[in-house]
């Protein structure tokens, strides 16, 4: 599988989670947010940072980090909202969108339009955290600086034709800047007079509405200013002339002088002088003429691509609809099959149409059954797939080798669960390359091999499924965490088990990373990891040694996984065995039994000796065969234990939907879940691992209550 | 009750509500009829191994896994027959389906606050933990079940935290 098979879905998702950021921009009370909802918005960035990372969509990844930085400051209370902070977030997320749709069609997205978005929220930082300066500086520099790293080669045929020129000049030397507002209302233009501040000394101002006129000292380029005064006005609107080098002399003696002449000369500026547009010309034109090229280049790498592409050529349909249908199918089979009972009584020749239709309605419902059931299936490999692209780009990042290993790839998964499995696992796959696996130094000092590995495994195992990210790292530091717990408020104490420990750093807002890189370190990673496992229904384990690594192992329940099963009959009741765990059934003879300590039975397998489980014990079946060589004895094994099952009777192996009994019911000792049969009655299915524990229990209870009984008798 | 001051009853009291009424031997019940989702027929049930008798199994609505439960034996009564008149009210309380097998459905009562008499200290087998007090209506006496108590009380073991004690 290509990575780029994955594309839609990213981009499907990132479509959804700018949504979902829109939306709750939308609804967020500026004055109160609530922190929840501040929290879900920088997750959906931070999600969508992610992707763009996997994928290598380098501009998009940059320009939500840049907005993430923001929106971690505003959850935690360190930005204050305003209306137009939130209008720029907006702005950026309608920004990350053509972002998105330029990398659907195959092009790369809008340059200039990425560098003007990046500065504004790079002025936000700077403006709302002034008293932060100093860490925002270093923390938004190493994210600015790359920015410009993949501007060079979309703009490269613009460059040295325009403004390299004025912006080599612009670096070095101070010069006069002329800004004309043309019909700005009295607000807005506050706000880019306040604006223009930032970017040097404002030398003189006047106007009005119709024409603003502003002069300032800046060392800033054109283009620059422009890029951000168009956050607030349209490019039409405004005109940036350079009056030369703002000479001490000029600046001081004559401050009215070129605000006064000025507007003056500019006004006709258009019509009459030539000489006077071409700078205006040179600094507004590049903006159309972009937005038409870009459009125009797009085309023209995709080509026909793009119109296929822009068309979504799936549907998103909610999970519970296609539930819905399953069951429906579901119910139309059982229906089906009572009809065909009844037709069967009919006679053929005077029923004719009727039994041909039967036939018809049968092979119908199968197809449809089949198809709505292929609907949800998908193998594990569609997950890790995704992930040697990751793996690779963050080793190289992070200065590790790394090898990964995928076992399990096969694993069906419901697909529903496969979506939402693969963000949760991306975090932690994060977490074990940037905290898990140590640098090359230390893991030889460590007597290790240089090249740390990372396994990703899926297996299915007592009606679960799990999931694991094991890696031979550093393990977990118990004291760190339990540091960083306390500081955090969070009640700990020393004693606590390993596995609660563990637990820790599944808090909101938890990392005990000395620095935020954008591999991980936020803490968000964990506690959108549990949160989503928990979503699906299922849970996280962690297992760490010291020195020896760490297995996060993510527990899911099989909910509508299908499961291969073996029917088989005890008394007049029908379970389910799940195939995998059959290795073979057999007749038992009565010379390859054996008893052990009183009640235990022994069955000889080819040289074997399997402790022999009856079902009927186990679970209570009444009118079940009791003599044993007339039963059947399956061997199974399940969690590393084998023995041999007494059932009745075997009827056969199928393909079976696996239901939930905890949805409405609870958990049942020895089984793991229930299906539904052919005729409409549900049939349990046996937890192997389980069965076996409850047996013993049973067992011992039983010993218990004839040791009781013996003592009764010898004491009468 | 007249058809005048029953619709007056309606109109009146905003804070009536109305109950499900259903029969277990000679007694009369009654539940939140909100929390009813349908009702149906006894059908069949598959058992399940090592739980209270009161429990008879799980079955299938439409493709859905619901426990069904016997009220009958839970509430300890003489006479428990499976007959044509034995109909299972499928609940929904707390995202959980619940089926429940009585006797019998009558009908459906509007009852006012006044008409709702606390309940009083009842004896072992009734626990007035999950019962929200007795709906008298002339001669006829309701006691009215808080399903939702009932069905998430401990001594059910329909809910997980005592799954673990076998």
């Amino acid at each position: 599988m290509d990575i780029s098979d994955f594309y839609e879905t990213f981009f499907e998702e990132a479509e959804e989670l700018l949504a979902d950021m829109e939306r709750l921009l939308l609804d967020l009370d500026v004055d109160d947010p609530d922190v929840e909802d501040l929290n879900a918005i920088f997750r959906a960035a931070h999600s969508i940072k992610g992707g763009a990372g996997t994928f290598g969509f380098t501009v998009l990844q940059e320009t939500t980090h840049l907005l993430e930085n923001l929106l971690d400051h505003t959850r935690r209370g360190e930005l204050s909202l305003r209306r137009d902070i939130v209008d720029t977030f907006l702005e950026t997320k309608d920004m990350l969108h053509d972002q998105l749709d330029a990398y659907r069609n195959g092009g790369e997205p809008d340059a200039e339009a990425f560098e003007r978005i990046s500065r504004v929220l790079q002025q936000i930082a700077l403006d709302e955290l002034g008293q932060q300066k100093a860490v925002t500086k270093a923390t938004a520099a190493p994210a600015a600086e790359p920015a410009p790293a993949p501007t060079p080669e979309v703009e490269a045929p613009r460059q040295p034709a325009d403004d390299q020129a004025t912006r080599d000049g612009a670096e070095n030397a101070k010069r006069r800047l002329s800004i004309a507002l043309v019909g700005v209302s009295d607000k807005d233009r506050a706000l880019l007079v306040e604006e223009l501040q930032h970017f040097g000394t404002i030398v003189s101002q006047s106007g009005d509405a119709q024409r603003y006129q502003v002069s300032l000292d800046s060392a800033e380029s054109q283009d620059d200013i422009e890029a951000v005064l168009c956050f607030i006005i349209e490019p039409e609107q405004l005109s940036i002339e350079v009056d030369g080098s703002a000479s001490p002399g000029a600046g001081t003696e004559t401050p009215e002088a070129p605000a006064e002449r000025e507007p003056a000369e500019q006004a006709p500026a258009p019509v009459s002088e030539p000489a006077a547009p071409a700078i205006p010309e040179q600094t507004t034109s590049p903006e159309p003429a972009k937005s038409q090229a870009a459009p125009a280049r797009a085309a023209g790498k995709s080509g026909g691509k793009s119109a296929k592409g822009s068309e979504s050529s799936t549907i998103r349909v909610p999970v519970d609809k296609v539930d819905q249908i399953i069951n429906l199918v579901g119910e139309l089979i059982i229906t089906q099959s009572m009809l065909e009972q009844t037709a069967s009584d009919l006679d053929i020749v005077s029923h004719g149409p009727l039994v041909n239709g039967m036939n018809l309605l049968q092979r119908n419902a199968r197809d449809l059954q089949e198809s709505v059931m292929s609907i949800r299936m998908m193998p594990m490999d569609y997950v890790f797939s995704r992930f040697p692209r990751l793996v690779r780009d963050l080793a190289a990042k992070l200065d590790k080798d790394v090898e990964l290993v995928t076992e399990g790839k096969s694993t069906e998964l419901d697909k529903s669960l496969i979506e939402r499995i693969i963000d949760p696992l991306t975090h932690l796959v994060r977490n074990s390359l940037d905290h898990g696996l140590e640098s090359r130094e230390k893991r030889v000092a460590a007597g290790k091999s240089q090249t740390g590995r990372l396994t990703l495994s899926a297996q299915h195992q007592g009606g679960n499924i799990l999931i694991e990210v094991i890696d031979d790292g550093a393990g977990l530091n118990r004291d760190k965490i339990l540091a960083k717990a306390k500081s955090s408020g969070i009640a700990v104490t020393d004693t606590m088990s390993d596995d609660d420990v563990w637990q820790l750093i599944f808090a909101p807002g938890f990392s005990t990373a000395e620095q935020v890189s954008d591999v991980s370190g936020r803490g968000v990673g964990m506690d959108v990891v549990k949160r989503n496992i928990q979503e699906m229904g299922g849970h996280v384990e962690i297992l760490s040694k010291p020195g020896e690594g760490t297995t996060t192992r993510i527990v899911l329940p099989l909910t509508l996984a299908i499961l291969d099963g073996m029917s088989i009959r005890c008394g007049r009741e029908t379970f389910l065995l799940p195939l995998n765990a059959v290795l073979e059934s057999l007749q038992p003879q009565a010379e390859d039994v054996y008893s052990m300590a009183g009640d235990d039975q022994l069955l000889k397998v080819r040289d074997e000796y399997l402790p022999i489980i009856a079902l009927h014990h186990a679970l209570d079946v009444a009118g079940a065969k009791t003599e044993l060589t007339e039963a059947i004895a399956v061997i199974v094994q399940g969690e590393g234990r084998r023995y041999a099952l007494l059932v009745d009777d075997l009827i056969g192996q199928q393909q079976v939907v696996v239901k939930n009994l905890e949805t409405n019911y609870r958990k049942v000792p020895g089984i793991s879940a229930a299906t539904i049969l052919g005729d409409g009655s549900v049939a349990l299915i046996l937890d192997i691992a389980d069965l076996h524990r409850l047996d013993r229990r049973k067992s011992q209870q039983r010993h218990e209550a004839k040791r009781q009984h013996l003592h009764e008798v010898a004491r009468v | 009750m007249s058809p005048q001051a029953n619709m007056d009853a309606h109109i009146a009291d905003a804070a009536s509500s109305e109950y499900l009424v259903f029969s277990l031997g000679d007694e009369e019940y009654a539940v939140d009829i909100l929390k009813v989702q349908e009702i149906r027929g006894y059908e069949n049930v598959t058992r399940i191994a090592n739980v209270p008798e009161f429990i008879k199994g799980v079955t299938n609505l439409r493709g859905v896994i619901v426990p069904i439960i016997d009220l009958r034996l839970k509430f300890h009564l003489d006479k428990v027959e499976y007959g044509g008149q034995t109909v299972v009210i499928v609940v929904n309380v707390d995202d959980r389906i619940v089926g429940i097998v009585v006797d019998g459905v009558s009908d459906v009562m509007s009852l006012s606050p006044d008409q709702i008499k606390p309940a009083p200290e009842f004896g072992v087998t009734l626990s007035s933990d999950y019962l929200s007090g007795i709906g008298s209506l002339e001669d006829r006496m309701l006691v009215l079940v808080d399903i939702e108590k009932l069905l998430t009380h401990e001594e059910m073991q329909l809910v997980e935290r005592t799954a673990e004690s076998v």
